[in-house]
């Protein structure tokens, strides 16, 4: 159970305490009295990412384009690469605006965020994505669960590669794992192997 | 005449999130949408929202829509001959 025989973890990015890292390696590191509006904005531009309409996204897209950025950036992938993602909190922080903008009229542009899916729209969109795409709602992070559907649609052989993880925010507290899993890699796409990079940062 | 441009360019950037632009970079007569400014149909609603908000006018016409965001230009225009506020 939960063993891959082809498929690897070919890249993988997790933000989490003012860091990005991408294969356990430090690509961004923050004070950590920044805050997490000036560090969504930082990143951006160390990033060097040219893409104006991110500034336009609630904070849960901006983790999405920041992290898969960072994961696929040189990287060769198809317009069939699935999205597999999950949280716990949905799109908590952006149902709170908006349930104070209620007080008042309505901003539609907060208003297009309330869904956790929508992330994956905004990634699909900028990476010219036409793939099968889903987000689960779980009460913690969920390896086999992952693993388990990334791995069907892979055999399936509808896709070629998948994006799979964990992009949970809440009250600008964030964690974030993100992989992508393909052929090519040289870490086995398992359930420990995806539980294990979920534990770095977290312990 | 030119302080209500200069204002509706300042809340265009604040309220639509375009943080690379500065009042600068939008003359009076660029297009808001399309070519312009690039914004999209979610923009259109905000800058709805922006005309009630700020001026107190209420666009229901969505033709009409289209007319009175052509430009800087022509919203001020509009605002002109039909704030209330």
């Amino acid at each position: 159970m939960g063993k891959s025989r082809n498929h690897f973890i070919t890249n993988s990015i997790r933000i989490k305490n003012e860091k990005i890292f991408l294969n356990k390696e430090t690509v961004l590191s923050f004070d950590s009295e920044i805050g997490f509006p000036q560090f969504l904005k930082d990143s951006y531009k160390k990033l060097g990412l040219k893409y104006p309409k991110y500034h336009k996204m609630d904070s849960l897209c901006k983790l999405g384009i920041l992290g898969s950025s960072v994961l696929l950036k040189d990287q060769n992938f198809d317009a069939d690469t699935a999205l597999v993602f999950s949280n716990t909190s949905a799109s908590h922080d952006i149902d709170l605006k908006h349930k104070q903008s209620m007080e008042s009229i309505v901003s539609p542009t907060v208003f297009v965020y309330t869904l956790p899916n929508i992330v994956l729209g905004e990634i699909s969109i900028k990476y010219k994505l036409q793939s099968e795409n889903v987000f689960f709602i779980e009460d913690k992070f969920n390896a086999e669960l992952l693993w388990d559907y990334s791995e069907a649609l892979l055999n399936s052989g509808k896709v070629s590669s998948v994006v799979c993880g964990w992009i949970e925010l809440k009250n600008e507290q964030y964690d974030v794992l993100l992989c992508l899993v393909s052929n090519n890699g040289e870490i086995p796409f398992t359930k420990d192997n995806l539980e294990e990079l979920y534990k770095f940062e977290n312990e | 005449m030119s302080d209500l441009r200069t204002e509706l360019k300042q809340s265009i950037i604040e309220q639509l999130n375009l943080e690379e632009l500065n009042i600068e970079d939008i003359d009076n007569d660029d297009a808001l949408f399309g070519d312009g400014l690039g914004l999209d149909s979610i923009d259109a609603l905000e800058l709805i929202v922006l005309l009630e908000k700020d001026y107190g006018i209420k666009l229901t016409d969505p033709d009409q829509a289209k007319e009175i965001f052509l430009s800087i230009n022509k919203m001020a225009g509009y605002i002109e001959s039909h704030r209330t506020k």
